[in-house]
């Protein structure tokens, strides 16, 4: 744990104020660009369209009422909510300015100051999105009123708690994975390819391109393990998938408590891996000049 | 011309060069290209696994769909590999004043600013476009007629030229508007339309998206036509296609040169 870490547990209350007025600086950072935020977001729900008209396509010509548990509705409202869920856990540039601030050597700045560098990145993650979803309500508001007729009927208390959780830990997940990545930029300096391979791995397993059970037909060797099974224990389902089916009520009873403690097992996986990678990262870490 | 022809080939010559330097980045920009394409196909082949066609009567089953996609592969490789990267480049020159080195050079600037900088990556997508339709191709109920091999080479530039003027039109916009990311943005959003076949943009919704996507921004012309013309049987409909689609392409071009032109009389310099 750095020296940093150490002394906000020492003292809870200062580590708190800290926390505190990092959030206020990139809340106020992040305030600035709040048109940029509404129109990109807006424009982001444009490929949703497309799909929508696709999956229409697919099921006037099949003779299908559903396709893997979900009907022609279900599709529609399962992409505008991993709409939602992206929101949540996905971090632009997070990787890429955590291997840029190791490259310039900005990041030996909280080598010095009594400030927790991931704590830091997280705070400004929280602000990033917190300024995002004030914004981005609007659009997302009327885009899901406007499709209000896919939904299925809003499910009960514990389903909503329960997809409230998956989105917190889906946001904390996106996080560590992603900066695990970018702690990565201490050995190879450059990590855009290595991003870029866990974008693809990433939206094609996440669920952001279809749902996850489209895969419950594709076999994986000859013990009856589908695809969707493996994809199950790994970490990139908990993204997009998880929430979006928790809430059309596709996960449910010990099935859904059992993908939530996997879901929570790799946040906790991927928080100590960054914190290892970070450790081990700046111990190899040198800069020179001012 | 030919002056215009032999400095483009510099241009090229020089890319290739600067690739061929840094050739594991080539490779590695090669393959993460192919990956997200492949990523694609699979999810085609996927939906295949649950229908038999796409739109009900529409005619793009397995095979005929796959030469769509094939095409599109081979019409974005182009644009993507000549036009975009120069385009890519303009938003910052307008910012930082070194667009105003580009408009001194004794050569047209529409040229210089669109065609400058080739990414010899970007075609390794057509490359696999064009084995997939060769494939598909294999595959089909019906044998192109002798005049497909004449019109479908023909409305794959046409393609090329739709995207090229609005790909000339967001520049011009960015020079109109100092500096416009979203646009460039607004750029993927809009191709993604011409990704699937117009049938599937139907009834009271689909049915004005499609007629705007047709006459207004003729983005629906760009892979549909030369798709439909090689990939099903040639009807009085597709013929009139064809027409739309070289109509486009011209008004495109011409539309994209005027805007252009407006775009640089109204460009103040921002270097000092």
């Amino acid at each position: 744990m750095s020296r940093a870490a150490t002394a906000a547990l020492r003292d809870p209350l200062r580590g708190l104020s800290t926390w505190w007025t990092m959030l206020k600086i990139c809340l106020e950072e992040r305030l600035v660009y709040r048109g940029d935020f509404a129109l990109g977001t807006l424009m982001r729900f444009l490929p949703i369209v497309t799909q929508v008209f696709l999956w229409t396509a697919v099921f006037s010509a099949t003779s299908r009422s559903d396709i893997a548990g979900y009907s022609r509705n279900d599709i529609v409202a399962y992409y505008l909510l991993t709409m939602l869920t992206r929101a949540f856990s996905s971090m632009p540039g997070l990787a890429g300015g955590i291997a840029r601030s190791v490259r310039d050597g900005s990041v030996k700045k909280f080598l010095i100051q009594p400030v927790d560098y991931v704590s830091f990145l997280l705070a400004a993650r929280v602000a990033h999105k917190l300024v995002y979803y004030a914004v981005a309500v609007v659009p997302f508001g009327l885009v899901f009123f406007l499709c209000r007729s896919y939904f299925p009927p809003v499910p009960d208390a514990t389903t909503i708690a329960a997809f409230l959780l998956s989105l917190v830990l889906s946001f904390l997940l996106g996080f560590f994975m992603e900066a695990t990545l970018g702690m990565l930029g201490f050995w190879f300096m450059e990590v855009s390819s290595i991003v870029f391979g866990y974008m693809l791995v990433q939206y094609l397993l996440s669920g952001h391109m279809f749902p996850i059970d489209l895969l419950r037909t594709v076999p994986v060797g000859s013990g009856g393990v589908s695809l969707a099974d493996v994809v199950h224990w790994l970490p990139f389902e908990y993204t997009a998938y998880f929430p979006s089916a928790v809430w059309l009520g596709k996960v449910r009873g010990p099935e859904l408590l059992g993908s939530l403690a996997i879901e929570a097992a790799w946040v906790v996986a991927m928080a100590i891996a960054c914190r290892i990678a970070w450790r081990r990262g700046t111990r190899r870490y040198a800069a020179f000049g001012g | 011309m030919n002056r215009y022809l032999s400095i483009f080939g510099t241009f090229a010559r020089a890319c290739l060069v600067r690739d061929m330097t840094f050739r594991a980045n080539f490779i590695l920009e090669c393959v993460t290209s192919l990956g997200w394409m492949s990523m694609n196909l699979a999810f085609y082949l996927l939906v295949f696994t649950y229908t038999p066609e796409i739109g009900k009567g529409s005619g793009w089953s397995k095979a005929p769909f796959f030469a769509f996609v094939a095409t599109g592969l081979i019409i974005n490789a182009i644009v993507q590999a000549f036009f975009m990267p120069s385009a890519e480049e303009l938003t910052e020159m307008v910012r930082t004043g070194g667009l105003d080195a580009v408009l001194v050079q004794p050569l047209d600037a529409q040229f210089l600013l669109s065609l400058h900088r080739v990414d010899f990556s970007s075609l390794a997508n057509g490359l696999v476009g064009v084995g997939l339709l060769a494939w598909a191709l294999g595959r089909m109920d019906h044998t192109p007629p002798a005049i497909t091999w004449l019109l479908y080479p023909l409305l794959l530039l046409c393609g090329v030229a739709i995207l090229y003027g609005l790909v000339i039109m967001l520049a011009a916009a960015t020079i109109l508007m100092g500096r416009n990311q979203s646009l460039y943005d607004f750029w993927f959003y809009l191709t993604n339309f011409s990704r699937y076949p117009a049938e599937i943009y139907a009834g009271p919704w689909g049915g004005p998206l499609r007629t705007v996507c047709t006459f207004v921004i003729p983005i629906l012309l760009v892979v549909n036509v030369p798709a439909r013309v090689i990939a099903q049987p040639l009807t009085g409909e597709a013929w009139g296609a064809v027409a739309a689609a070289v109509i486009a392409a011209i008004a495109s071009l011409i539309a994209s040169r005027l805007v252009f032109q407006r775009a640089l009389a109204r460009y103040r310099s921002a270097s000092s």
